[in-house]
C-alpha cells in the first residue's frame, strides 16, 4: 500500500488543451479518495496521468516515496478499472481475472488458482467458465474488480466505475464498493461525475474546475462548507441559493428583506458590502406565516412553483423578483400563489465575498 | 391487372437470362469434367472418371496445384503478419501526413503489381537473383497486397477500442505480449479476411508467375492451365475443364470454412 502524491502536475494536450493546471495534493495510505466534477474538467486526464497513460507535461507523480513521472504504467504497482471495464472479450472470467498474473509469468495452474480464489470472494465463483458478452452489467464490473484485487497493487484507480450500472445496482454496488475497499485498505482514488457517490463513498473528496481544484475535504466539510461559490452551486441534490446580499451593520440586506449575518462569517464583514449569501434549500427554514409573529430575519416571498422530492418538497418562492428555494418536509407543503417565508438556518448560511467563502 | 402481370413476367425472364449467364458456365464446369467428349455445349454427362485419370497422369498438373498452395499460403501468412504490425502502429500512433501516406501506398500499389511495372519488376528479380524463385514471388505477390491490406486492417483496428490495450499496458504487459494477447485476437475476422483476400489474389494470378518463374515445375495452376492443349494446337477441353474443376474446388472450401469460422467483415467493431 503506498500513498499518492502529485507536485504541480500540469497536463497539456497536442492542439493547446490545459487538462491539468499545476495541480497539488496528497492522497494518504489506505483512503478513499473521490475526484469529483463537471464534464470535461479534467477527472480522467488526471486519473490516466497518475497511471501514466498520459504522459505529464510538468510536474511529479509520486506512488509511495518513489517518483514515477516517468516510469512506464506496467511499472508504477497501480491497477486500473475502465469505465468500460475493458474485459478482454475472448477470455472467460478465468482468464481475465488470472491476466495480471500471465503478465507477471505466474504458472497457469497456480495463477489460476489465485483468481479463483479471489473470484470466490467477490461471489463469481460459478461463473468462472463465461466470457464477458454473458455476464450482466454488475456482474462485469466484479469482474473487473477481482481482475485489479489480483494484481496486488499498491493503488487502484477507478473511472467512473458505476456509471453503466442501472440506477439500483448503481446503489448496491456503491455499498459493495466502499466495504471491499475498507477490508482490503488499498489506496484507491476514483472519478465520478454523481456527487451523490462521492459524498455517499469517499473518505475525502477533490472538486476540480477546468483542470484545478477548487476544494479538498470529508464529503461533510464539502457540503456544509463549499468554500467557493463553485463548489456551493455544483454539490448538493438541491442547488444552493446564492444571492447577492449588501452588508448593513449585523444584518445583510437579501432581495429586499433584512437577515442576520451567518455566525461563519460573524465580525469579518464591513458595512455597505456586496457579498454574495448563501444557503442551502435544506437549512432554509420554510412557513407559511412568519415565526415569532414578526417577518424579521426571513424572507418573505410567493410561492411560484412546489417540486416532489419524494420524503419532502421543493418550494420556490419569488422574493421581490428574487428566486429563493427551500426544502418542505411531506405533509406541509404550500401551495402555489401562497405567501410564504423562508427563515436560513443562522448556524448553516454562508457568505462569500468575490467567490471565496467568507470565514475564519 | 394485365400490365402488373407482363411486368411480373418480364421481370422474372430478365432474372432468369442473367441466372443463365452466371449458372451455365458453372454447370458446364461440373458437368465437362465427367462427359468422355466435352465440346462447349453444357450436355448431361456419362459419368466417365477418365479425364481425371489423365490429369493425374498429366505430369505438372497435380504439382502445379501444390505450387499454388505454397506461393498463395505463404504470401498470405506474410502479408496478414506484416499488414498486422503495420495496421496496428498506423492505426495507434499519431504520425504528421499518415492518411496521405496510406492512400499514396495504395495508389503506387496498384501500379507496382500491375502490367505497367512488369519490365522494371523483371530487371529488379533478376538483380536481386530473385528470378525463377518461388521465395522471390512469394515477395513480391506480399509487396504487392500489403497496402491495401493494411489500409483494410487497419481500419479494422481504428474501431476497436483502445482501452483493451490501455488496460493490459497498466497491467504491464509489453508492446508485442499487447498484440498477441490483445489485439491480434480481437481482430481476428479481420486477419481472416485478409487471409482469404490473398489466398484468392494469388491463386489466380497468371501474369507475375509467368513472367518470374521460368522452369515450368514451379509454376503454379493458373499457368499451366494455359498450356493444356492438344498436339493439334487446340483447346483440351478434356483437360481443361478437370483442371479447372480440380483449381477451383480448394478456393470454394476455403471460402466456406473461414466464412463460417469467423464470418466475413470488412469492418470491425466488436459487439459490446
Ligand atoms: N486526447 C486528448 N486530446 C486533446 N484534448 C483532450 C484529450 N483528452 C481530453 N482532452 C480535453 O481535456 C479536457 C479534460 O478532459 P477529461 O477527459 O479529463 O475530462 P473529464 O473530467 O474526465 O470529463 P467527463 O466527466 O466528461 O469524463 C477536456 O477539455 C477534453 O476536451
Ligand atoms: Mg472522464
Amino acid at each position: 500500500m503506498a500513498a499518492i502524491e502529485l507536485r504541480r502536475l500540469t497536463k497539456v494536450y497536442p492542439g493547446g488543451v490545459k487538462a491539468l493546471d499545476a495541480l497539488d495534493l496528497v492522497i494518504p495510505d489506505g483512503e478513499f479518495f473521490a475526484l469529483l466534477g463537471p464534464s470535461g474538467c479534467g477527472k480522467t486526464t488526471l486519473l490516466r496521468t497518475i497511471a501514466g497513460l498520459e504522459t505529464a507535461t510538468g510536474g511529479a507523480v509520486v506512488i509511495g516515496d518513489r517518483d514515477v513521472t516517468s516510469v512506464q504504467p506496467g511499472g508504477r504497482d497501480i491497477a486500473m478499472v475502465f469505465q468500460d471495464y475493458a474485459l478482454f472479450p475472448h477470455m472467460d472470467v478465468t482468464d481475465n481475472v488470472a491476466y495480471p498474473l500471465r503478465i507477471k509469468k505466474v504458472a497457469k495452474a497456480e495463477r489460476h488458482r489465485r483468481a479463483g480464489e479471489v473470484a470466490a470472494r467477490l461471489g463469481l465463483e460459478r461463473l468462472m467458465d463465461r466470457r464477458p458478452g454473458q455476464l450482466s452489467g454488475g456482474q462485469q464490473q466484479r469482474v473487473a474488480l477481482a481482475r485489479v484485487m489480483a494484481t496486488q497493487a499498491q493503488a487502484f484507480l477507478f473511472d467512473e466505475p458505476l456509471s453503466n450500472l442501472d440506477a439500483r445496482l448503481r446503489l448496491e454496488a456503491r455499498t459493495f464498493l466502499k466495504k471491499l475497499q475498507r477490508e482490503l485498505g488499498v489506496t484507491t482514488v476514483f472519478v465520478t461525475h454523481d456527487q451523490a457517490e462521492a459524498l455517499a463513498m469517499a473518505d475525502r473528496m477533490a472538486v476540480m474546475e477546468a483542470g484545478v481544484i477548487r476544494q479538498i475535504g470529508t464529503p461533510a466539510e464539502v457540503f456544509q462548507r463549499p468554500a467557493n461559490t463553485f463548489v456551493a452551486g455544483f454539490i448538493g441534490s438541491t442547488p444552493m441559493n446564492l444571492l447577492d446580499a449588501v452588508v448593513r451593520g449585523d444584518t445583510l440586506e437579501v432581495a429586499g428583506c433584512a437577515v442576520p449575518v451567518p455566525d461563519a462569517a460573524a465580525g469579518l464583514l464591513a458595512d455597505g458590502e456586496k457579498v454574495v449569501y448563501g444557503v442551502r434549500p435544506e437549512y432554509n427554514a420554510y412557513a407559511p406565516k412568519p415565526a415569532d409573529g414578526s417577518s424579521e430575519g426571513a424572507l418573505a416571498g410567493k410561492v411560484v412553483i412546489v417540486e416532489n422530492l419524494g420524503a419532502s418538497h421543493l418550494v420556490t418562492l419569488d422574493v421581490n423578483d428574487v428566486t429563493v428555494q427551500a426544502v418542505v418536509p411531506e405533509g406541509s407543503e404550500p401551495a402555489v400563489g401562497d405567501e410564504g417565508f423562508a427563515a436560513p438556518r443562522r448556524d448553516r448560511a454562508l457568505v462569500y465575498r468575490d467567490g471565496e467563502l467568507v470565514t475564519r | 391487372m394485365t400490365r402488373f402481370v407482363l411486368g411480373r413476367i418480364g421481370f422474372y425472364t430478365l432474372i432468369a437470362v442473367l441466372l443463365a449467364f452466371f449458372t451455365i458456365p458453372l454447370l458446364w464446369l461440373a458437368s465437362a469434367p465427367l462427359t468422355s467428349d466435352p465440346t462447349y455445349e453444357v450436355r448431361v454427362p456419362d459419368f466417365t472418371f477418365d479425364n481425371f485419370q489423365a490429369i493425374l497422369e498429366h505430369p505438372y498438373a497435380l504439382p502445379s496445384l501444390y505450387n499454388s498452395l505454397l506461393l498463395s499460403v505463404g504470401t498470405a501468412l506474410l502479408v496478414v503478419a506484416l499488414s498486422a504490425l503495420a495496421a496496428y502502429a498506423l492505426s495507434r500512433v499519431r504520425l504528421p501526413g499518415r492518411d496521405a501516406l496510406l492512400y499514396a501506398l495504395l495508389l503506387l500499389s496498384s501500379i507496382i503489381t500491375g502490367t505497367a511495372a512488369m519490365v522494371p519488376l523483371f530487371q529488379l528479380a533478376v538483380e536481386l537473383g530473385l528470378i525463377d524463385s518461388q521465395l522471390g514471388l512469394i515477395l513480391i505477390l506480399s509487396g504487392g497486397l500489403l497496402p491495401a491490406a493494411i489500409f483494410m486492417l487497419k481500419d479494422f483496428m481504428d474501431s476497436t477500442p483502445k482501452s483493451y490495450e490501455e488496460s493490459a499496458r497498466v497491467f504491464g504487459a509489453s508492446p508485442l505480449q499487447i498484440v498477441a494477447h490483445v489485439v491480434v485476437p480481437l481482430v481476428r475476422p479481420g486477419l481472416a479476411t485478409i487471409a482469404v483476400w490473398a489466398v484468392a489474389n494469388v491463386w489466380g494470378n497468371f501474369l507475375m508467375p509467368y513472367l518470374l518463374l521460368s522452369d515450368v515445375e514451379k509454376q503454379p495452376a493458373a499457368v499451366i492451365m494455359y498450356t493444356l492443349y492438344t498436339e493439334g494446337g487446340q483447346a483440351n477441353l478434356r483437360l481443361l475443364s478437370t483442371f479447372g474443376l480440380l483449381y477451383s474446388v480448394p478456393v470454394v472450401l476455403m471460402y466456406l470454412f473461414v466464412s463460417k469460422k469467423y464470418g466475413f467483415r470488412f469492418h470491425g467493431g466488436i459487439k459490446r
